[in-house]
């Protein structure tokens, strides 16, 4: 044995030095760049009131996409969000029928969300279900219920000052939703970046048995991960019916996909362990650009959907691609 | 093929044999005969080399130095269809079975007679499989699933795969470990059987009742080397276990006084369903107590259960005198009961994270104020605990994975001693980790156990066990079989009360 006392350094790169060469870094040069080119693609692009408007295609799925990106990271996943917002959204249509305040009405939208993430935990922390089965379950469940209430009826008539939540405006062009968009990401990013409960989660989807092995309550920061997304899912509920003014059982159809492509688009690995809040926050602005600026070319909903399902596959397969290439 | 009985020319016979793992010699030139009708029964520690010669001869791994011959013709086997090519079969401790096929599936998948089409030819198929499951006395029809068979009867189908590709050579390793009593007679019957047949059986156990009674033959390996081999008549079991066991000479332990404290832990009446059964025992402060048993004998599961893995059925424990409810890991660790698990790599380490956030994930609420983390807290006591291990690292935020198998595991006991825990579990501490690591480990231990740590060290290794523990507790088949100290701690008597050989 030596008794050289060996001193190891803390770190050989800065942080700033990994921060340049990071995915972040690469998707916020992308962004930067669609911006430009929507600037040059259309002449309506810069305008402030265009430009806020923009940011509604993405504010109500980035809400769910940071707890979905923890969930993510901690190696599950939710795709029940988008059925969890129509239950959601019809249970408060249904209490709005009885004259109650709007806080009754936010309230109910919220204890839905918890409820269903709740059941979702349950299932996969208690019964130790694969979550991507049980999500793809209650993702019929939910809805399914929303059907069998509403038919093909419509929930409408909510107060009139709950419409602030989806189209109330906090300062000149700054919308509610937006705020509470940046409020929510600095939130999730210090819950995940600078909390032991973010290093839980980190540890979880690396390895979840020697997070086990390692103290960790595994199980009780799965369940809260579910709930907090199921929380979410609920928040994005009362922001989307506040905006559209109505609900119908197909309230956010298909929004699932968007909000994974999100987190994944973010930096966030879909096997679990890695990915950051800041990258899921530069994917949102790159989605929100890339579907508003096709929207001023009239390219019509169905590509747009094309795009983002290759967009999904593009970016899970583009770092096997590059490691293969480097080989 | 011909058949002869003649036991003079072996029908396979290895000859100075090395294979070298970073850091670890599996092999050293070791030496092997086996004979047509006769079992040759491979006998050595854990770790002495066995499961590596068992890849070797099916063609799992390949030898670095040395020469396979089958009769007199030299050969090698560069895959495992190799071995098979040549004769050579092996039947597992578990068998690798397929529960939802058909026994004649299980029994020719890979090797399923084909029509003239390409496609399985499922008549000869069952007919074949019928008739090598009578050949071995088995009362099977092969068209059951495998699924519906008891664990017996999965363990012929796993002989009549072997049989199946007209075997010469049947390499049987453990074979008698989950099976029952009267299992293992019927076992007994068809290695006779197959003995007639005039193949060449190699048999390891680690009981010695039953090699004495169907080994023809003997090979001792002891950590890698050949020490010898001759036929089991002229020899006695004491002389096997001498053999066996030998003295190690290159292996020095730090000397220490043993300064027994106070009683830390107290675990009472410890019962599991499957695993272990009435384990009651007393550690101390400043105590190193060995664990030592054959591989099974459930010392990783009982400890797992104290570290609140698996739900033990009954059992009180009492940490510095008071009963402790423990249920989880984190339970554990709240309770200064600490465990650096055998799977380092599953278990232990969090691989793809850095060396400072492995370090401090189990003390988080130390490093952290209300919940959120400091970063510098974190460094520093990542910088103490990894210095006083002496660990080799580029920097504290390499990924854990980088580092070498001796330095993942310095980081894993980091982590602990980090909790300052009371009582610390180390389950093969020094397994698949090479020398100098090895010395700092058990530097290391002395170490905690002069500073008033209690050390429970579960070890498969004998020279380990002896030359560290103040005290040893024998495990054999979930119960604690001995208790031993002071004189009584010889190799002799460990192996003894390990395997379950009453008295010389």
């Amino acid at each position: 044995m030596s008794h050289v006392e060996r001193i190891i350094p803390d770190r050989l790169q800065s942080p700033f030095q990994k921060r340049i060469k990071s995915w972040e870094s690469l998707l916020l040069a992308v962004a930067i760049g669609i911006f430009i080119a929507n600037s040059f693609a259309s002449p309506y692009f810069l305008n402030a009131w265009n430009l806020s408007d923009a940011t509604f295609n993405f504010t109500e799925k980035a809400m769910i996409a940071f707890a979905m990106a923890l969930l993510i990271v901690a190696g599950e996943i939710d795709l029940s969000v988008a059925s969890i917002i129509a239950l959601s959204s019809t249970a408060m249509g249904a209490v709005a029928q009885f004259d109650v305040s709007t806080l009754t009405i936010v309230l109910t939208g919220l204890s839905v969300g918890v409820i269903c993430g709740a059941f979702n935990a349950i299932l996969v922390t208690v019964m130790g279900l694969p979550s991507i089965v049980v999500t793809i379950g209650t993702m019929s469940l939910f809805r399914g219920i929303s059907y069998i209430v509403l038919g093909d009826q419509a929930f409408r008539g909510y107060p009139r000052d709950f419409a602030f939540f989806g189209q109330g405006y906090v300062f000149w062009v700054i919308s509610f939703e937006f705020v509470l968009f940046v409020v929510l990401a600095v939130i999730y990013g210090v819950l995940l970046h600078k909390t032991n409960f973010g290093r839980a989660v980190y540890a979880i989807g690396n390895n979840a048995t020697g997070a086990l092995f390692s103290g960790i309550r595994v199980n009780r920061v799965k369940f809260i991960l579910f709930v907090l997304t199921g929380l979410m899912s609920g928040v994005a509920a009362v922001c989307l019916t506040s905006r559209l003014g109505s609900t119908r059982p197909s309230i956010g159809l298909g929004m699932e996909l968007e909000v994974v492509t999100m987190v994944v688009l973010g930096g966030v690995n879909i096997l679990g362990g890695s990915g950051s809040i800041p990258g899921v926050v530069i994917a949102a602005f790159v989605m929100g650009m890339v579907t508003f600026g096709l929207g001023l070319l009239n390219v019509p909903g169905i590509v747009m959907s094309i795009f983002i399902g290759a967009l999904l596959i593009g970016v899970i397969a583009l770092p096997r691609l590059w490691a293969m290439w480097r080989k | 093929m011909q058949q002869t009985t003649s036991t003079d020319a072996p029908v396979l016979r290895l000859d100075r044999i090395t294979k070298t793992f970073p850091g670890v010699k599996a092999l050293d030139q070791v030496q092997l005969g086996l004979y047509p009708g006769q079992v040759t029964a491979l006998i050595g520690e854990n770790g002495a080399g066995k499961s590596t010669l068992v890849k070797i001869l099916t063609g799992i791994y390949q030898p670095d130095g040395g020469a396979i011959y089958v009769g007199d013709e030299q050969v090698s086997f560069p895959t495992a269809q190799d071995a098979a090519a040549h004769g050579i079969t092996a039947i597992h401790q578990e068998t690798v079975l397929f529960d939802d096929l058909t026994v004649a599936e299980n029994i020719f998948l890979g090797h399923a007679p084909k029509t003239k089409w390409g496609l399985i030819d499922t008549k000869t198929q069952t007919r074949r499989a019928t008739e090598i499951l009578r050949s071995i006395g088995a009362d099977i029809d092969p068209q059951t699933r495998l699924r519906d068979l008891g664990i017996a009867s999965k363990h012929l189908v796993a002989i009549s795969r072997a049989l199946s590709i007209d075997a010469r050579v049947v390499i049987m390793d453990e074979p008698t470990a989950a099976l029952s009593h009267k299992e293992i007679h019927e076992l007994y019957d068809l290695v006779d059987q197959l003995k007639a047949q005039g193949k060449a059986i190699l048999f390891i156990s680690h009981k010695f009742d039953e090699i004495f009674k169907i080994a023809d033959r003997y090979t001792v390996f002891r950590d890698g080397q050949f020490v010898a081999d001759g036929k089991i008549a002229d020899i006695n079991e004491g002389e096997l276990v001498q053999m066996m066991v030998g003295r190690s000479v290159d292996q020095v332990f730090p000397k220490r006084e043993s300064l027994l404290g106070t009683e830390v832990l107290q675990v009472v009446g410890y019962d599991h369903p499957t695993e272990f059964e009435g384990i009651n025992f007393k550690l101390h402060r400043g105590e190193i107590l060995g664990f030592y048993g054959l591989v099974g004998a459930g010392r990783s599961e009982f400890m797992q259960s104290l570290f609140g893995i698996t739900k033990p059925s009954k059992g009180v424990t009492k940490v510095d005198g008071k009963i402790t409810v423990i249920r989880s890991p984190a339970a554990a660790v709240e309770a200064g009961i600490v465990y650096v698990p055998e799977d380092r790599g599953l278990q232990g380490a969090i691989r793809p994270m850095p060396i400072f956030q492995n370090v401090s994930l189990a003390s988080l609420k130390k490093t952290s104020k209300n919940g959120f983390i400091r970063l510098a807290e974190e460094f520093a006591m990542a910088r103490e605990y990894t210095q006083r291990l002496d660990l080799r690292a580029a920097s504290l935020d390499t990924p854990v994975g980088n580092l070498s198998g001796g330095n993942q595991q310095k980081v894993v006991i980091a982590k602990w001693l980090a909790t300052k825990p009371k009582v610390i579990i180390l389950d093969e501490p020094t397994k698949g980790i090479d020398i100098g690591s090895k010395a700092a480990v058990h530097d290391f231990m002395a170490e905690l156990a002069s500073q008033g740590l209690a050390v429970i060290m579960v070890s498969s290794e004998i020279p380990e066990v002896l030359g560290m523990s103040d005290r040893v507790i024998v495990m054999r088949e979930g119960r604690i079989a001995a208790e031993v100290s002071g004189d009584d701690m010889t190799p002799e008597t460990l192996v003894r009360h390990a395997a379950g050989i009453a008295e010389a």
